[in-house]
């Protein structure tokens, strides 16, 4: 049925000034315009939302998550990036 | 890689997979997992997609008919996040790899389920009361728990879900408490109600544990959470005083206290009833589905139009851009 | 002292007509768009019908909210939707006619939309604060019902053969209720000199402007049939509508006294 050929967009939701666009879910659209329409219809019927981005699934390019060993663990090594790997005497206070 | 190779593959990632839902983490997407699991998935998500589709109709019958604005309001609100809910569980089926329109082809030739309950005819504004309150209130005990379900969109879905159906759930009680302190027609159309969905609410947990085809399984893999029975039982007791508020005579005449475990015992539910609507002898089976594909039917032409219009304008775009 | 008692009674009952007139357009298209539920042609069109019904059947209650609370009799909402006949309804028939197929819907919400922009953006300087107050919050919700009508218009009259066939179609079989939405009688002549209604009259050239580009992007032709019914401000309806009332107050009749 011709349902197949609508778009699958991917939409995320900033719910309020000041914080990041999260990801809210999918619907199918004809293109971006109605896409953008459309998730304010499903996604924000309780103003959950003061903006909206929707993106084609297609185009969003995902790493592997069977691959996260080689992806991610490098990172595991490096504790110095963290504030916590540096203690600090209790009379600076914070920093 | 010979055979033996690949089964030994095959053990490993099952193992891993295994590990990883017994710690309690969430499967993702791109994640390997076993066929088993996946179509496990499809066939309970979608089915939980399907049935609240279905179950705009029932009520949906009922919006025009609302006996006060806001009434109206609320409930066309109400069959509107249906919709909604449904949009939001197509959406995590189809991060298994099926596409929607996949979905509701099964759905119309019958390969796909949804939930029985919705073959029952709403007959009143009281039925509209129950079913909120009971339908909904059953539906959410199971949501609740699947809130913590193995599947991550699956479970994403549901803490939304579960978000917005509060309300839900109210909505109706506050429908059987008008009806219920209401006149005497009005007490009567909330009992003759209650009567007519308190049974087929509690089937709507499914078979016993002992019976249930999908349970074991299911829940060794975390997509279920709570059993069937267990889930029926926490329903079973909610609604107790829920019946005793609105006055009305409880449709179980064998419900008794247990002290000892510390749950109500229950009549016996009439299992012939649930396989004989299920088996299509339901007053709305073959109306819901017909309804379905005319809805779908009807609208062939406007998706139509809306590909013929996208490709024109693409093509329109493209001729200026170059 | 009688005369200028008498002048502010039949005001304030022109008030009232008039509030009511705005609370049945509301109501009467809320519940015809409320039919598309479980009807759409796929589900995200359903939910956003459904929103813009949801919309038209809020106006509808503030203003009879509002009608209420000018005649003080201890009215309700629900009196003015549920309890009166189809003559004292006065709901322009446009509103009224079945909800067709989707190319019908969306021709009347075109029609409707565009009119909406124009009227309620002229209600919005009513020296009656209330329907001021009602026109600021239908406007934000027209702009959008507009974007939506517009575009489908769009889609569906430079769609297929077929879609353009039924838009046309849809086109035709409305045009001839457009006429009446832009007349008024001695009622809403005396709240325009009064500087409380809107004379939609002032605005019907930039009406069918507007219309005519959206119709002409979308390669539909503006009709130029002569025909036009009129009568819904006084109650003359087509038959759609009782039929519609009967479902919508059956319930509700069928109980005098209770509560729901």
């Amino acid at each position: 049925m011709s349902l197949e050929h609508l778009e699958l967009f991917e939409v995320f939701v900033r719910s309020a000034r000041g914080l990041d666009h999260k990801h809210a879910g999918s619907l199918h659209a004809a293109d971006h315009e109605q896409a953008l329409e459309y998730a304010r219809d499903c996604y924000t019927r309780r103003s959950e939302g003061v903006s909206i981005w929707v993106v084609k699934s297609r185009d969003i390019c995902a790493s592997q998550e069977d691959d996260s060993d080689s992806f991610f663990d490098p990172s595991d090594d490096k504790p110095y990036r963290h504030a916590t790997y540096f203690p600090l005497p209790k009379e600076v206070g914070n920093m | 890689m010979s055979t033996e190779d690949q089964i030994e593959d095959i053990n490993a990632l099952e193992q891993k997979f295994q590990a990883r839902i017994d710690a309690e983490q969430k499967i993702e997407p791109k994640d390997w997992m076993p066929d088993a699991y996946r179509k496990n998935l499809i066939r309970q998500i979608s089915q939980h997609a399907h049935s609240e589709v279905i179950g705009m109709q029932p009520e949906g019958n009922w919006i025009t008919r609302a006996p006060s604005l806001r009434r109206k309001a609320v409930l066309l609100a109400k069959v509107q996040d249906e919709a909604g809910h449904g949009l939001y569980l197509y959406s995590a089926t189809e991060t298994l790899g099926i596409s929607r329109a996949e979905l509701i082809a099964a759905l119309q030739d019958g390969s796909a389920k949804y939930a029985s309950i919705f073959n029952y005819p709403t007959q009143t504004w009281g039925d509209v009361g129950a079913i909120g309150w009971l339908v909904d209130g059953a539906a959410i005990c199971n949501q609740v728990s699947l809130q913590r379900t193995s599947y991550g969109p699956y479970a994403r879905g549901m803490i939304r879900i579960c978000k917005e159906e509060s309300f839900h759930q109210r909505q109706g009680y506050q429908i059987m408490i008008e009806l219920a302190h209401g006149t005497p027609e009005q007490k009567q159309m909330a009992q003759d109600s209650l009567n007519r969905f308190y049974w087929p609410s509690l089937m709507m947990f499914g078979p016993h544990d002992s019976e249930s085809a999908h349970s074991a399984r299911s829940m060794q893999w975390k997509i279920k959470r709570e059993t069937n029975d267990d889930l029926r039982q926490k329903f079973i007791d909610q609604t107790v005083p829920q019946i005793e508020y609105l006055g009305l005579e409880h449709p179980d005449k064998d419900l008794k206290w247990n002290e000892e475990r510390g749950h109500y015992d229950s009549g016996e539910i009439d299992w012939e009833e649930f396989q004989n609507v299920i088996n299509g002898n339901g007053h709305c089976n073959r109306q819901r589905i017909q309804h379905h594909v005319k809805a779908h039917e009807e609208g062939a032409w406007v998706r139509d139009a809306q590909n013929a219009y996208d490709q024109k304008r693409r093509a329109r775009k493209a001729s200026t851009a170059a | 002292m009688s005369t200028s008692q008498s002048s502010d009674h039949d005001s304030k009952q022109d008030l009232i007509n008039y509030v009511l007139r705005l609370g049945d357009d509301a109501l009467i298209l809320g519940h015809r768009l409320s039919e598309w539920v479980s009807r759409g042609p796929f589900l995200e069109e359903d939910i956003a019908l459904g929103n813009v019904a949801l919309d038209y059947i809020g106006r509808s209650r503030m203003c009879y909210n509002y009608a209420a609370e000018l005649s003080g009799e201890g009215k309700t909402e629900d009196d003015f939707a549920y309890l009166r006949d189809e003559r004292q309804f006065q709901n322009f028939l446009i509103n009224e006619l079945p909800r067709g197929d989707f190319a019908y819907t969306i021709a009347r919400q075109l029609f409707v939309d565009v009119f909406n922009k124009h009227y309620l953006s002229a209600l919005l300087q009513s020296k009656d604060q209330t329907l001021a107050a009602i026109a600021a919050k239908g406007i934000k919700e027209t702009q959008y019902h507009l974007r939506r009508s517009r575009e489908w218009t769009l889609r569906l009259g430079d769609g297929t053969d077929e879609s353009h066939q039924r838009m046309q179609t849809a086109i035709d079989e409305l045009w001839g209720y457009t006429h009446e939405i832009f007349e008024h009688d001695d009622i809403e002549q005396r709240l325009i000199d009064a500087g409380i209604a809107v004379d939609a009259a002032a605005f019907q050239k930039q009406w069918l402007a507007d219309v005519s580009a959206i119709l002409a992007e979308a390669t539909l032709t503006v009709p130029d049939a002569e025909w036009a019914v009129r009568g819904g401000r006084e109650g003359y309806h087509t038959e759609h509508l009782s039929l519609l009332l009967t479902e919508m107050q059956f319930v509700y009749r069928a109980y005098p006294n209770a509560k729901w």
